[in-house]
């Protein structure tokens, strides 16, 4: 079943979805299959988590 | 106000008893911008404040660099930034940091500089050649899974209590191609709006995403090459 949701969406697509929901809302299919992919996607969610920090860094560098 | 003249960063002065040649020459350096005057100079000396704009010179030097690619432009921009933060010290809130204040001073001039050149009758090169995702493809297996996961970065925390982690991310940055460079500072440092920012560079929204995306993942794996895989900094 798992591995069955993490194919939903691939990674690269998750990636994508993941760096352009800085730029723009993703839809609310976008958002369930993302939320799908990340809960067992060990990969992406460590993906997720270091876009948080370059932004938190990026952030600091200016202040 | 401060007067321009007399000093240069190169610290070279006109003398009386320089040969008329040699003063030619130097005058000629100076204005192909390889040492020009400093205008904060003087003031520094004896105003607490222009001494604290001028600490942050080398950083506003990077982000314009950065957004621009043009030594000379960048660092012309940096001084009329400098310029104006100093005399119009009284809009200094205080609510936020003076490197912040200045970052918002710059991006206007930055932007200033972009529209100047989009209405100059120069082609530039389209954003296509760095907008094409196919090379992208070798993060990914045919599959769309990772070719090489992510790593694990430790204590990130960590990384960010550390000067040495953010001369790292400089050079991460000036690795992008400068058209990337250009569209991720002005995202991710100045803080534009990505409407703004397509409005400025003419590009579309699927150009920026395109191009933001691949800006993130190349400064992801230069992070976790130069920095977290030497887990011996943590």
């Amino acid at each position: 079943m798992f591995h069955r949701l993490t194919h939903l969406v691939s990674c690269r697509e998750a990636t994508r979805w993941l760096s352009q929901g800085e730029e723009r809302p993703l839809s609310l299919s976008e958002r369930v299959k993302l939320g799908l992919h990340l809960r067992v996607c060990e990969a992406c969610s460590r993906f997720a988590a270091q876009l948080r920090l370059m932004r938190e860094a990026l952030g600091r560098y200016r202040r | 106000m401060p007067s321009a003249e007399g000093r240069t960063s190169c610290g070279l002065q006109s003398r009386a008893d320089t040969p008329f040649a040699l003063t030619f020459v130097l005058r000629g350096v100076a204005a192909r911008g390889f040492c020009r005057p400093r205008i904060l100079q003087p003031a520094v000396d004896s105003d607490p404040f222009a001494a604290e704009l001028e600490t942050h010179r080398r950083y506003l030097l990077r982000v314009a660099q950065l957004q621009l690619r043009d030594q000379d432009v960048a660092e012309d921009v940096v001084q009329e930034t400098l310029f104006a933060a100093l005399t119009g010290r009284d809009g200094f809130s205080g609510r936020s940091s003076v490197k912040t204040w200045l970052t918002g001073i710059l991006k206007h001039k930055i932007v200033d500089v972009i529209r100047q050149k989009a209405r100059q009758p120069v082609i530039e090169a389209t954003f296509d050649e760095e907008t094409d995702l196919e090379d992208f493809d070798a993060l990914f297996r045919d599959d769309g899974g990772w070719a090489a996961p992510p790593a694990d970065w430790g204590d990130p925390e960590n990384a960010l209590s550390r000067r040495e982690f953010f001369d790292v991310m400089e050079f991460c940055l000036e690795k992008l191609p400068a058209k990337t460079a250009r569209v991720f500072m002005m995202r991710e440092v100045m803080e534009l709006e990505s409407d703004e920012i397509c409005k400025e560079l003419t590009i579309t929204a699927n150009n920026l995403w395109v191009i933001l995306y691949r800006a993130r993942m190349a400064l992801r794996e230069c992070l976790e090459r130069h920095w977290f895989s030497g887990q011996a900094r943590a």
